[in-house]
């Protein structure tokens, strides 16, 4: 449901008359090694005002900004970790759309492969207990009960003795 | 008088779920058959009033009625007609009615065509869709009344959110709506097991077309609301792992789940509990995707803590129906009684690891949509989680989900044949190798995850088409025969094919738009030119038009292959007058399943015009998938032995067929 995003896209174009492009011509670096890290880095970086949007994707005056921020380190020769750095130095964490990895994100991070080795083992050992007490069921099953034993012996015993 | 007879049968309808949520569970434990058949006419009632509710709703906005404060901020008098009755959806209060009345019809429809449930689990399952109906009465009428009256009525309406007036939005939410708000129909069905504390095959084959239809109505809502973000929002993203998309997301992934394991119940007997817990599961997502969407709390926790009426509210019965309906499920779970064996390497285990995959895939989805809120209202700290992290943590999980996914069907029942499985997937292999070849070859240096990702999708599609190959015997007998056994075929086994071929044209539209997308961004004049992948883009002229609500700056660019004119497109940027806002239209034209696209920017002051061109190649697969996957689910349905009450055919001429 696109709704609720779209409403936050109006708001936020609502709030500038001058809505712009995402990426604006007059930004892109000549050189295009550098664009396309510039770009690359700039998926990963958030608009601080928008909803969920990455620099790349907003309109807001403030990801251009940030855009421009990103192109200017890149080319004063900075790497990417540098860039990152530098934005989350200025930002905080909040500009990352990866969070990184630390005390408070490791739940974040390792939910899937926990989820994943933990469904996996208990289903294992589910069916592993099932499979056992199931073997049980059919072993009792194949056992003729006393009362059982004692009806067959009952029934061989009228049979006429032409039939044995 | 329109709006208060639309208020008072709502009134009505909620008087109506009262008695229907009380009276048939009184019936069925004094095994009254009259109290229990008073499920059946008030679920019809209900469905009547609350219709008639939302006719009221419909015909104030279609008639402009701007004394009522819902028609005055949403609408305007101008707006085309379509837009206004779209409009009423448009909004809060609307949708929260439209959600409601969904919610009424499936379960008037459970009320007329259940004639065969057995009466007291028919009772039960009324009973509980009107404890959810009547908590939903409850929050309308006292949080989100569409009926008030405005003292001094205005001339004038504030218009719709002109992102909102498109074709798009006129059929995306009612078809989410009628996805999430289907899966109550599982749910209280797996309640009223619970309650009833029995559970059968039966049981499994009258829920599993309900499920069906709620499935095959969320996939297409899904894929529309993606396309209507691709087109309308102007920089031609298809996903962007939004909360609001995430949270319909969760159902989808569970509701596959789910319909997965109803197959297992229903065949073998097995899974019970677990088809239990995620009947109630996926329906508790759809609630969730509805708190999520409509408390505002995404917006910011602040918003929703400044305004916390609504949002507590549905938080209330998001907590009352979740964590009622998983007491019981403790409570009551282990009275069911457990199914049939199997062995891991068996159709059912083969069910169990997509259900196992496909509920990881959910809870990656919820723990990235929910983890920044939980974080920020516990510590203060404020992170954010995006497209990147959903595609290292949720991507993964389709890698072994789509490989085990077409020895699933090949596998038997109780025990499989792995290797058997293997060696009639080899075709299926080959081509997916000589597929990746063929695309290593072609597109040499570029990234190697596109390749194997491609080759991947064409295992499955391949793995999908040679099931039904080996099952009518094509190639092997006759064609004549052949033909006569794919009529047999049971539908569901078609359908069932649909369904994976389209995850695995999906695949191949998402990897061919993300990996080989051409993107030009540029300022142009009239008479400038743009190549793009083999096109050549004129911009002729730049015109102003007035449109009836707003007035929009239109391009005109002529498409040119080898210097030849083969079209023209007219992307267009739009400004609402009312609500002073702008729009991107942007012009899309499809060449097979690519698509070029041009979106608008600003004019500058010497008369240029900031411009964004894409070429998409196979972009279009990306929704064509998902329309595959819901044409399967259509056929499924369709298919006899699913109608619940469909009598078995007393001679089959299927008889020389797998029973599946």
């Amino acid at each position: 449901m696109s709704l609720k995003r779209a409403l936050l896209a109006l708001a936020v174009m609502a709030t500038m008359a001058t809505a712009a492009h995402a990426v604006q011509p007059d930004e892109i670096m000549s050189d295009a090694a550098k664009e396309a890290r510039a770009r690359d880095l700039s998926r990963e970086l958030r608009c601080m005002v928008c909803q969920n949007q990455s620099i790349d994707d907003s309109e807001a005056p403030l990801a251009r900004d940030l855009r421009l921020l990103v192109r200017e380190r890149i080319a004063a020769g900075d790497s990417d970790a540098q860039v990152i750095d530098f934005l989350v130095a200025r930002y905080g964490e909040f500009v990352l759309l990866k969070p990184r990895l630390n005390s408070h994100t490791w739940l974040l991070w390792f939910l899937t492969p926990l989820a994943l080795a933990g469904g996996g083992i208990a289903l294992w050992m589910h069916g592993r207990r099932r499979t056992r007490a199931g073997a049980e069921q059919d072993a009792a099953a194949l056992r003729l009960t006393p009362e059982e034993e004692a009806r067959i012996n009952q029934l061989i015993a009228a049979e006429p003795a032409s039939e044995k | 008088m329109i709006a208060e007879s639309g208020h008072y049968a709502l009134v009505l309808a909620f008087g109506l779920a009262l008695i229907q949520s009380t009276v048939p569970i009184l019936g069925a434990r004094w095994r009254e058959y009259s109290l229990m058949n008073v499920a059946r006419s008030t679920a019809v009632a209900q469905l009547m009033f609350v219709a008639a509710s939302f006719a009221a709703l419909v015909t104030l906005h279609v008639s402009s009625d701007f004394s009522v404060a819902n028609v005055f901020e949403n609408s305007h008098s101008m707006k085309p007609l379509i837009y206004k009755i779209t409009g009423v959806w448009g909004n809060h209060e609307g949708s929260m009615l439209l959600w409601v009345s969904i919610l009424a019809l499936f379960g008037g429809l459970v009320a007329i065509f259940g004639n065969n449930l057995p009466i007291s689990l028919r009772a039960h399952v009324l009973a509980v869709q009107a404890w959810i109906a009547s908590a939903f009465y409850l929050f309308i009428l006292t949080t989100s009344n569409p009926f008030l009256r405005i003292a001094n009525p205005p001339i004038e309406g504030q218009d719709l959110n002109p992102v909102l007036q498109d074709i798009g939005l006129a059929v995306h939410p009612p078809m989410l709506y009628l996805g999430y708000v289907g899966f109550s129909i599982s749910f209280s069905f797996a309640v009223a097991a619970l309650i009833e504390g029995r559970i059968d095959a039966a049981w499994a084959r009258w829920v599993r077309p309900w499920t069906l239809v709620a499935w095959i109505f969320l996939t297409a809502g899904i894929a529309m609301g993606s396309y209507w973000a691709y087109y309308e929002l102007g920089w031609g993203g298809w996903w962007f792992w939004d909360p609001v998309e995430n949270a319909s997301l969760m159902p989808w992934l569970a509701g596959t789940a789910l319909l997965h394991s109803l197959v297992v119940m229903e065949k073998r007997n097995a899974l019970k509990v677990w088809t239990i817990l995620l009947s109630i599961l996926t329906f508790s997502l759809s609630l969730l995707g509805t708190f999520l969407v409509r408390s505002g709390v995404l917006t910011s926790v602040h918003a929703f803590a400044n305004d916390p009426r609504r949002g507590v509210f549905i938080l209330l019965i998001l907590c009352v129906f979740i964590g009622g309906s998983l007491s019981l499920y403790i409570l009551r779970a282990s009275s069911l009684k457990q199914g049939g064996l199997f062995a891991p390497i068996s159709r059912e285990g083969a069910l169990v690891l997509n259900n196992l995959l496909l509920t990881t895939a959910c809870a990656t989805v919820f723990v990235g949509t929910l983890y920044p809120l939980a974080l920020e209202v516990m510590t203060g700290e404020k992170i954010s989680v995006g497209a990147p992290f959903f595609n290292l943590t949720f991507g993964p999980l389709f890698v072994p989900l789509l490989i085990a996914l077409p020895f699933g069907p090949l596998l038997a029942w109780k025990r499989g044949d792995l290797l058997g499985a293997a060696q009639r997937l080899m075709t299926a292999g080959f081509a997916a190798l000589f597929v990746l070849a063929v695309v290593w070859a072609w597109t040499h240096g570029g990234s190697t995850f596109a390749p194997l990702a491609i080759g991947l999708a064409v295992f499955v599609i391949a793995g999908a088409v040679i099931d039904i190959i080996e099952r009518i015997g094509l190639f092997r007998l006759s064609p004549g025969i052949a033909f006569q056994r794919a009529r047999g075929l049971p539908r569901s086994a078609w359908g069932t094919m649909f369904a994976h071929a389209g995850i695995g044209i999906a695949l191949i539209g998402i990897v061919c738009e993300t990996s080989w997308n051409s993107e030009s961004i540029r300022t142009m004049k009239a008479g400038d030119s743009a190549d793009i992948a083999g096109y050549e883009l004129k911009l002729e002229s730049l015109t102003p038009r007035q449109g009836p609500n707003y007035r929009e700056m239109v391009a005109k660019f002529s498409v040119l292959v080898d210097g030849r004119i083969i079209d023209t497109m007219t992307p267009s940027k739009r400004n609402f007058t009312t609500r002073g806002a702008t729009t991107t239209e942007a012009a899309l034209l499809s060449r097979g399943a690519s698509q070029l696209y041009i979106s608008l920017g600003d004019v500058s002051s010497d008369g240029a015009i900031a411009v964004r061109i894409y070429h998409k190649p196979l972009v279009l697969l990306i929704w064509f998938g998902p329309v595959l996957m819901a044409f399967g689910g259509v056929l499924s349905l369709s298919d006899r032995r699913l109608r619940v009450g469909a009598p078995k055919p007393a001679k089959s001429v299927r008889g020389l067929q797998a029973a599946e």
